[in-house]
């Protein structure tokens, strides 16, 4: 380690952080990546992460296909199937975010973020390696997911376009569920509270929503939250871009939902993130 | 501001809530040197540690770290520092190496030179051997030997030690104050907190003590012993009835009132620059008395007898109750009684 005296100071820019927007830009982008390379390596190193992000889904496809189903009366084009999987879609995305909260959660406990913070990293690298990394995630639990659909009779009725839109949204929405389950990392910084207590919204939220059922057969106090809460407006879209159907009014719902969570949660995790 | 400095530190204040973290700390470090700061759990440290490496804003108060401001230069010294926490931030479910090299890419090394420079910090840190294991097989001084390897990737000026050794089983300690010497051989800065008095005296060039958010002592570990005035006559009593009754029978040598560990029977006397004679003089007093005792000692003042002169309580038994208690005793084997015997010097302490 010689070498290591000679070199000092010469490794790292030294001379001071650059300070023109371009170069700025262009190190958040590398930053970013080197982030969402970090969390893919992590994430495929983790069984119970894959087991959520990619069995679990298949394990709830089969379960509804074939076990509840049946007893679930329907009328949509194609059948249960075709009614339960921009659902299953879109409940899997949102559940996908336990993964954001947990490992944020974790690295602050390791001291992982301070380790970051200490260093010249842009600093939303952080938040935008996780949140590039989970729609990666994302986009591989949808493929699987409307794979096993296939298998299982499922099919679009509405054409390739609106079909990629689907999954496009799905995406959407998952991204915009790990941004709120980030700051519930961020904020709650325990791995452990993390994961007993600090994701049990995402229950009423997926499972009071048309993902599974219509609507209609829930009691009527139940009716109004679950028509007009952001899960089932966003399905709601979903479902007619795959099987056709009335696209505009669930359209703008679905954007305002999705922007308007991003803007209030970005700033606050990014808040968190500075105050870990 | 003097151009030897790497790090100054001028009357910081930092309080969360009500509590008071830091109230007013001043210290400089030269380059080049190591600066130990000793104190109890809940003193301060790590929140400076937090200020200097731009984790925290302080309240009040400014620091420089190569003349650069932690708060409105906070990237420039980013730049310049590696901090290696309490506990090892390392990704446990990736390997040493894939630790090291995301590192080294996160500070903007090209990929060739971040896998190069995994490759050296792994020899270097004895763990070359594991190289491609994941971090979670490793045992905790490994882990931090990996946390110390990934604070030091881009070839920091200052580094940030806080706690490195707590936790860690004597022999992986040792081991630790080992790598830490080389890399001050090297020409770092290194800034080392330690509620660990030996580890202070083996380490540090200088040696602030904090206590309550506040510096109480600065020097160097043989100023911070003179001031505690001299040598120590030291002796255990096999009999711990009769503490009381050796304590009397030596006072008459001591520039204050001996102190007395019940828990140990031990019963130290200072007794400033006089030497054997005063040795001499206790075997007298004690035999006079018909006090039989055990390993009748001269030493030097050491780092603990330091701490209960100036603040009033031992070192190594704070009663902040924090988490981590895992607690060493010091090298002269006293498990000082929680704030217990406290012996006359404490009106000694500077404010």
């Amino acid at each position: 380690m010689s070498a290591v005296t000679a070199m000092r100071g010469t490794g790292a820019p030294a001379q001071g952080p650059p300070t023109g927007l371009g170069h700025r830009l262009r190190l958040g982008v590398m930053d970013t990546l080197t982030m969402t390379r970090r969390e893919l390596l992590i994430w495929f190193r983790v069984p119970a992460y894959i087991f959520f992000t990619i069995i679990q889904p298949i394990m709830f496809v089969l379960l509804f296909r074939y076990v509840f189903g049946g007893a679930i009366p329907v009328k949509v084009p194609g059948g249960y199937v075709s009614y339960l999987m921009p659902g299953i879609i879109g409940q899997s995305a949102a559940f996908a975010s336990f993964g954001t909260a947990i490992a944020l959660a974790r690295q602050i406990q390791k001291g992982v973020i301070d380790r970051f913070r200490s260093m010249p990293i842009a600093r939303s690298a952080v938040l935008t390696g996780r949140l590039l990394s989970d729609s990666l995630r994302l986009t591989l639990t949808v493929l699987v997911i409307l794979g096993v659909g296939y298998a299982v009779g499922f099919r679009f009725q509405n054409g390739w376009v609106p079909a990629i839109l689907m999954m496009l949204l799905g995406i959407a929405l998952g991204v915009v569920v790990c941004c709120i389950s980030a700051y519930v990392g961020l904020a709650i910084r325990d791995e452990e509270s993390v994961g007993s207590f600090g994701l049990v919204w995402l229950f009423p939220l997926t499972f009071v929503s048309s993902a599974f059922v219509t609507i209609s057969t829930m009691p009527g106090w139940l009716q109004a939250f679950a028509k007009n809460q952001p899960i089932s407006i966003v399905i709601e879209e979903m479902r007619s871009l795959a099987l056709g159907g009335p696209l505009a009014l669930h359209a703008w719902q679905s954007v305002v939902w999705l922007v308007g969570i991003l803007v209030v949660f970005i700033p606050l995790s990014v808040r968190a993130y500075r105050r870990v | 501001m003097s151009d030897d400095a790497a790090i100054v530190v001028e009357n910081l204040h930092k309080s969360f809530g009500d509590v008071h973290a830091l109230r007013g700390v001043d210290f400089r470090v030269d380059r080049g040197t190591v600066l130990g700061v000793l104190g109890p759990n809940g003193a301060g440290k790590t929140t400076v540690v937090r200020i200097l490496t731009t984790l925290l804003h302080p309240d009040s108060g400014r620091a420089l770290v190569e003349g650069r401001d932690v708060v409105h230069q906070a990237a420039a010294v980013r730049e310049i520092i590696g901090l290696a926490g309490q506990s090892a931030a390392i990704q446990e479910e990736l390997t040493g190496r894939e630790n090291l090299e995301i590192v080294g890419r996160l500070y903007h090394l090209e990929k060739a030179t971040a896998r190069r420079r995994a490759v050296e910090l792994l020899e270097q840190f004895d763990l070359a051997g594991a190289a491609d294991r994941p971090a979670k097989t490793y045992s905790g001084g490994m882990l931090r030997r990996l946390d110390l390897a990934a604070s030091l990737v881009a070839r920091p000026s200052v580094l940030f030690l806080d706690e490195p050794t707590t936790g860690l089983d004597p022999r992986s300690r040792i081991g630790m104050w080992e790598v830490i010497r080389n890399l001050v051989a090297e020409g770092a800065t290194l800034f080392l907190t330690t509620q660990y008095l030996d580890e202070a005296d083996e380490l540090a060039d200088e040696i602030v003590v904090i206590d309550h958010g506040r510096v109480i002592a600065a020097g160097t570990a043989e100023a911070l012993k003179d001031r505690v005035g001299g040598n120590v006559v030291e002796f255990a009593l096999p009999d711990r009835d009769r503490l009381a009754e050796a304590a009397r029978a030596v006072a008459g040598l001591a520039d204050g009132d001996p102190s007395i560990e019940p828990d140990t029977g031990r019963v130290a006397v200072r007794v400033g620059s006089r030497g054997s004679e005063a040795l001499v003089q206790a075997v007298r007093e004690l035999d006079a008395a018909g006090i039989e005792v055990d390993g009748l000692a001269l030493r030097r003042p050491s780092l603990d007898d330091v701490f209960l002169a100036l603040t009033g309580h031992a070192a190594e038994a704070e009663e902040d109750g924090g988490g981590r208690r895992r607690r060493r005793r010091s090298r002269h084997g006293a498990s000082a009684p929680a704030g217990t015997e406290t012996d006359a010097t404490t009106e000694g302490v500077g404010r």
